[in-house]
């Protein structure tokens, strides 16, 4: 095979292996997708030797952050956008949006973290959500404006779990930051650390939250992470009993809804027209599910005057 | 033909992500800051005893991104889902012999090691207009089992008898 095929070879499965990130044993599954490669007769051991050093050199990245970190990272971006949207103290409304959170997440690949999902209105009329690493997730009022019905609200909530699910936060973490912040610590760590230790740690944390913040409120993900993000929503909607309608739903009226040169989705999210025909590519033709009453009389209890 | 041997290539990665299967008499550690055992394998499972962060468990088994342990102190066996584990030793004291080792193996993570409660408070102090007070309400925002069955039940879902995956 010649070398441009094998780096084609590489590439896809470095992809692949990163596509699934969100679990644990990336090296472990690189090991075995190159021992699969290699007896196929696709790499020789020297390469498979090579992709292996390369998946570890990635791993030792935002894998490295462990849960514990994530969740202090995760409240410090969660305190910068609270700080920036303002929070929406509406009991009822949060206490609904917690309830159907919870329960999605539940129904997720990562239903447990650090300190657990939960989600807060923010008092903004833009269309917005953010998913903060960890489980802290924010939806506008502008967004649950969007939402007619439970299962659009719930195709939201969805939406933002697959992105903790997927650690897509943390991958917006300039790399070379982790690998300062594993520098200055060295292997050794403390539990308290000493001024300039702190002092440094404090400016690669600082770093970070700004990485992440940027990510969410300005640049957006990339159009992959958020395809990622729509197929894994899908997968916990249907899991717990949702039609992929509501997501389908949500879109349609956003994209009603949305200013070109907005602020807020128009400019991180890929356009909702094209969100959909990615979604309805993958759907096996599910029919549209009947409205339960239930369901649509605690949406407007919870969220009817958002 | 090559082409097509990419694309299994690729798919059997995606495999090998998914199927990271936990030997049986294998230790673990609690990675979550309360990790709950649980009678069946299901977050309607009745839980039996809540495990704090770094606690070493046993494996007896797993099914469907469940596992089946071993509390510490022998006690009775239940569930806890694989997200809530590490195969990674956490330690909660540094400078012990076992952080020592921790150095060159990788194998240990040291709990509030890194970005830790130290960090938040120093960049709190950095950054004094930035209010945590939501943060710390939505962290209590808490919804107890009984309530999401009953979501469950009265919305017509369905409920995560197997949870997770």
């Amino acid at each position: 095979m010649t070398r441009i095929r094998w780096t084609a070879a590489a590439a896809l499965l470095l992809s692949a292996i990163l596509g699934g990130a969100g679990c644990a044993t990336l090296e472990e599954a690189a090991k075995m997708g190159t021992s699969v490669a290699q007896s196929q007769g696709i790499v020789t051991g020297e390469q498979a030797k090579s992709i292996t050093k390369v998946t570890k050199a990635v791993a030792k990245t935002f894998e490295d952050i462990t849960p514990e970190q994530e969740h202090y990272i995760g409240r410090s971006v969660g305190a910068v956008l609270v700080n920036k949207y303002k929070p929406y103290p509406n009991g009822p409304g949060n206490d609904y949006l917690n309830l159907l959170g919870q329960t999605l997440a539940q129904a997720s690949d990562r239903p447990e973290t650090f300190g657990g999902y939960h989600f807060l209105i923010l008092d903004s009329p833009e269309i917005n959500a953010f998913a903060a690493p960890g489980g802290l997730i924010f939806v506008s009022r502008g967004m649950l404006r969007c939402c007619r019905s439970e299962d659009a609200v719930a195709a939201v909530l969805a939406h933002e779990i697959a992105h903790i699910q997927l650690r897509h936060g943390l991958q917006a973490i300039d790399k070379s930051r982790v690998t300062e912040a594993m520098t200055t610590l060295g292997a050794e760590g403390a539990k308290s650390y000493g001024g300039r230790k702190l002092a440094d740690l404090t400016k690669v944390f600082e770093g970070s939250i700004s990485d992440v913040t940027s990510t969410l409120v300005n640049n957006g993900y990339s159009r992959s992470f958020e395809r990622e993000a729509d197929a894994a929503a899908v997968t916990i909607l249907t899991r717990v009993g949702y039609g992929p309608d509501g997501l389908v739903a949500m879109l349609t009226e956003m994209e009603k809804k949305l200013k070109p040169g907005g602020l807020d989705f128009a400019k991180t999210h890929p356009s909702p027209r094209s969100r959909i025909d990615d979604i309805e590519r993958h759907r096996a033709g599910g029919k549209a599910l009947a409205e339960v009453p239930a369901r649509q009389a605690r949406f407007r209890k919870g969220l009817g005057n958002i | 033909m090559r082409r097509s041997s990419v694309v299994l290539l690729a798919c059997l990665a995606l495999l090998g992500v998914s199927s990271t299967i936990e030997g049986a008499g294998k230790a673990m550690s609690v990675q979550v800051k309360q990790g709950q055992v649980r009678a069946t394998p299901s977050f309607l499972g009745k839980v039996l005893v809540t495990l704090a962060y770094g606690d070493r468990v046993e494996t007896l088994e797993e099914k469907d991104g469940w596992i089946r342990i071993v509390p510490p102190g022998n006690k009775a066996p239940g569930w806890m889902h694989s997200s809530a584990l590490s195969q990674k030793r956490i330690v909660l004291k540094a400078g012990t012999k076992e952080a020592d080792v921790a150095a060159s193996t990788g194998e240990l993570a040291l709990a509030g090691k890194g970005f830790n409660a130290d960090v938040e408070a120093a960049f709190k102090a950095g950054n004094r207009g930035i209010d945590f007070t939501w943060i710390d309400r939505m962290q209590n925002m808490n919804v107890p089992p009984g309530r999401i069955l009953a979501f469950v039940q009265e919305g017509k879902l369905i409920p995560a008898e197997g949870g997770g995956r």
